[in-house]
């Protein structure tokens, strides 16, 4: 399965509270609405200027700090269709999965503000089309890979009533 | 093979021995949630018709990241989470009992248990040797409602400290120290297990602060050997039957040491925005403060009060700079009572809030104003962490803390000691930053 988009390019250490910040607390039971600030305080302009099937793309630590899952959550919201680092903090990359948005984990050195992407996840390769270069990304854990393919933990948990992750 | 605590504590609640690397499906002895994470929790069991507890009795949704509450749609959270326990038969921690972390190591964790909790400080539980790690609300959820979730066994960074710390020199600084040496993701899916001879002359509270750290340089979990501290910490809660020897084996493998001298270290400050911005004062000193934040699950306990009152004795505060005190769990703000401490640190001028995370979530109660520096004795100071990407986030010791309250600006808190001249260890020139 194949996606493609535009690249929004951010730093390293994206913590949870650039993505989902703490004065917006109170929209934690309102996602749609939380959603339209994703990562403002990061750039204020990204919730509004981004298009659905676009990437936001990190360096190293992207996901810092808080166990929100509501940042991951608000990221898909907002239309994401796969974060991109160079690393994930732990809780992010686990959550990210849980709720089914792609935490793929790549050089983004290579990939700049406006570039264009095409990710598959089939065959675990990023192509820069703007800069003609292709990446590859690290695997999943096989469980991890359960899960998102299943559509996130919920709906595998729903569907197999219980874990199933041999 | 030795295994290492993680490894032993993992294992014990899978089927079969585990290594580091392995993926296991566990039992899961406590779990909790707190205002901000459980009422997604119970919205996604809810989805899937799975509104139940396993474990009633040992699993415990809080209200203490917006307690009470400032907002009409926080109050409605609360609501959601008072009937789910109604419902399930799950403990409930109302507003004003305190912080999460600090009430599952009082009232409800053992060693040897596994906790997880939707928050990332649960990792704060591994003083109590048991494998408490953060995870988001599905995670949890599924927790609650099966008993069980699935957890890869760390690899496990040995952190060996040892010596005396000098006066003025707290365990906040140490992990400090620790997570500026190592970096924010140093330590990102290890298990970090500390040990040695400060370890073990440590309190339990200040065991509380290293673990609650761990998270900070991007740990699983924060782990430390039981024994007699923590069997008398228990007994001190009623709980001395739930003692058992958790100990790390000899041959335990070990993926990095880390050894640290605790005589060699001064008193440290985390500059914004990030946790391992981390400075010796001597860099730190001279910053104006404006609101100086003594709490949280960090640094909330009676003995961080104590210390506080110790400095300020015979003090007054900078008429500049704010000052607000919250202990971590209505227990402690009883025993501050009783000490005579809460009466000192009002009449200092400190303001005393309800037991709960307070300012520390940028949710309520000192959120920062535009261009305004907090120091803290918190665990995290992101951007915008305290309510407003516009202020500035400091955080140190208790020690520290009281000092920069007196003085108005970041201040070493060893100058307050009597007598002895403070011993500089590291030659490093006072720099006055720019904000």
């Amino acid at each position: 399965m194949s996606m493609t988009g535009k690249a929004w390019k951010f730093g390293d250490d994206i913590s949870t509270d650039l993505i989902a910040p703490g004065r917006l607390f109170h929209l934690r039971s309102n996602l749609l609405e939380l959603a339209k600030h994703v990562l403002e305080d990061a750039d204020p302009q990204f919730a509004q200027k981004m298009q659905p099937g676009d990437f936001v793309v990190g360096g190293n630590n992207f996901g810092c700090g808080s166990s929100r899952e509501h940042a991951p959550t608000i990221i898909k919201l907002a239309g994401v269709s796969a974060v991109l680092a160079k690393s994930f903090a732990r809780i992010f990359y686990r959550n990210s999965i849980n709720v089914g948005l792609p935490a793929l984990i790549c050089d983004t050195d290579k990939i700049e503000q406006g570039d264009e992407l095409e990710v598959d996840l089939g065959q675990g390769t990023v192509v820069n089309k703007t800069k003609n270069v292709t990446l590859r990304f690290a695997p999943l854990p096989p469980a991890m890979i359960k899960i998102l393919n299943d559509g996130g933990l919920l709906a595998h948990i729903e569907k197999h009533g219980g874990f199933k992750l041999d | 093979m030795g295994k290492t605590l993680a490894e032993k504590i993992i294992g014990s609640h899978a089927s079969k021995e585990v290594t580091a690397g392995e993926i296991a499906l566990v039992s899961v002895d406590v779990c909790l949630t707190q205002d901000g994470t459980g009422p997604l929790a119970i919205r996604q069991l809810q989805k899937i018709n799975l509104e139940k507890a396993a474990n009633p009795k040992r699993t415990i949704l809080f209200l203490d990241h917006a307690a009470p509450s400032p907002r009409r749609e926080l109050s409605n959270d609360h609501i959601t989470i008072r009937k789910f326990t109604e419902k399930t038969g799950a403990c409930l921690s109302e507003v004003g009992e305190g912080v999460c972390h600090q009430i599952i190591t009082e009232s409800y964790l053992n060693p040897g248990d596994i906790l997880i909790g939707a928050d990332s400080h649960t990792c704060t539980g591994g003083a109590l040797s048991a494998f408490a790690t953060g995870m988001g609300s599905t995670d949890v959820a599924v927790g609650i409602a099966l008993g069980k979730t699935w957890l890869r066994v760390p690899e496990t960074f040995k952190v060996e400290v040892n010596g005396k710390f000098q006066p003025g020199v707290y365990p906040k600084d140490l992990i400090l120290h620790l997570i500026g040496m190592i970096g924010a993701d140093g330590a990102t899916y290890k298990a970090l297990e500390f040990c040695g001879e400060t370890i073990e002359k440590m309190s339990m509270s200040g065991r509380l602060t290293l673990s609650n750290m761990a998270v900070e340089a991007g740990a699983k979990a924060g782990l430390i050997a039981s024994d007699e501290t923590t069997k008398k910490f228990l007994q001190a809660q009623g709980r001395g039957s739930k003692f058992r020897k958790i100990s790390v084996d000899k041959d335990a493998v070990y993926e990095r040491v880390i050894r640290i001298d605790a005589s060699e270290l001064v008193p440290v400050v985390a500059f914004p925005h990030t946790v391992d911005n981390v400075k010796p004062i001597h860099d730190a000193k001279g910053v104006k403060i404006d609101q100086v934040f003594v709490g949280t699950c960090t640094n909330g306990r009676l003995e961080d009060l104590r210390v506080v009152v110790d400095l300020i004795k015979g003090r007054k505060k900078h008429p500049k700079t704010r000052m607000i005190v919250v202990p971590a769990s209505k227990a402690v703000y009883l025993d501050a009572i009783k000490a005579g401490y809460i009466r000192e640190l009002v009449e200092f001028g400190a303001s005393i809030l309800a037991p709960g995370c307070g300012p520390c979530v940028g949710v309520h109660e000192g959120i920062l104003g535009d261009g305004e520096a907090c120091l803290a004795t918190m665990n995290r100071n992101f951007k915008g962490r305290m309510g407003n990407p516009e202020g500035f986030i400091y955080l140190s010791s208790p020690a520290t803390a009281a000092a920069t309250a007196i003085k108005g600006e970041i201040a070493d808190p060893r100058e307050f000691f009597a007598k002895k001249k403070p011993v500089k260890r590291t030659p490093i020139k006072a720099k006055k930053r720019k904000r």
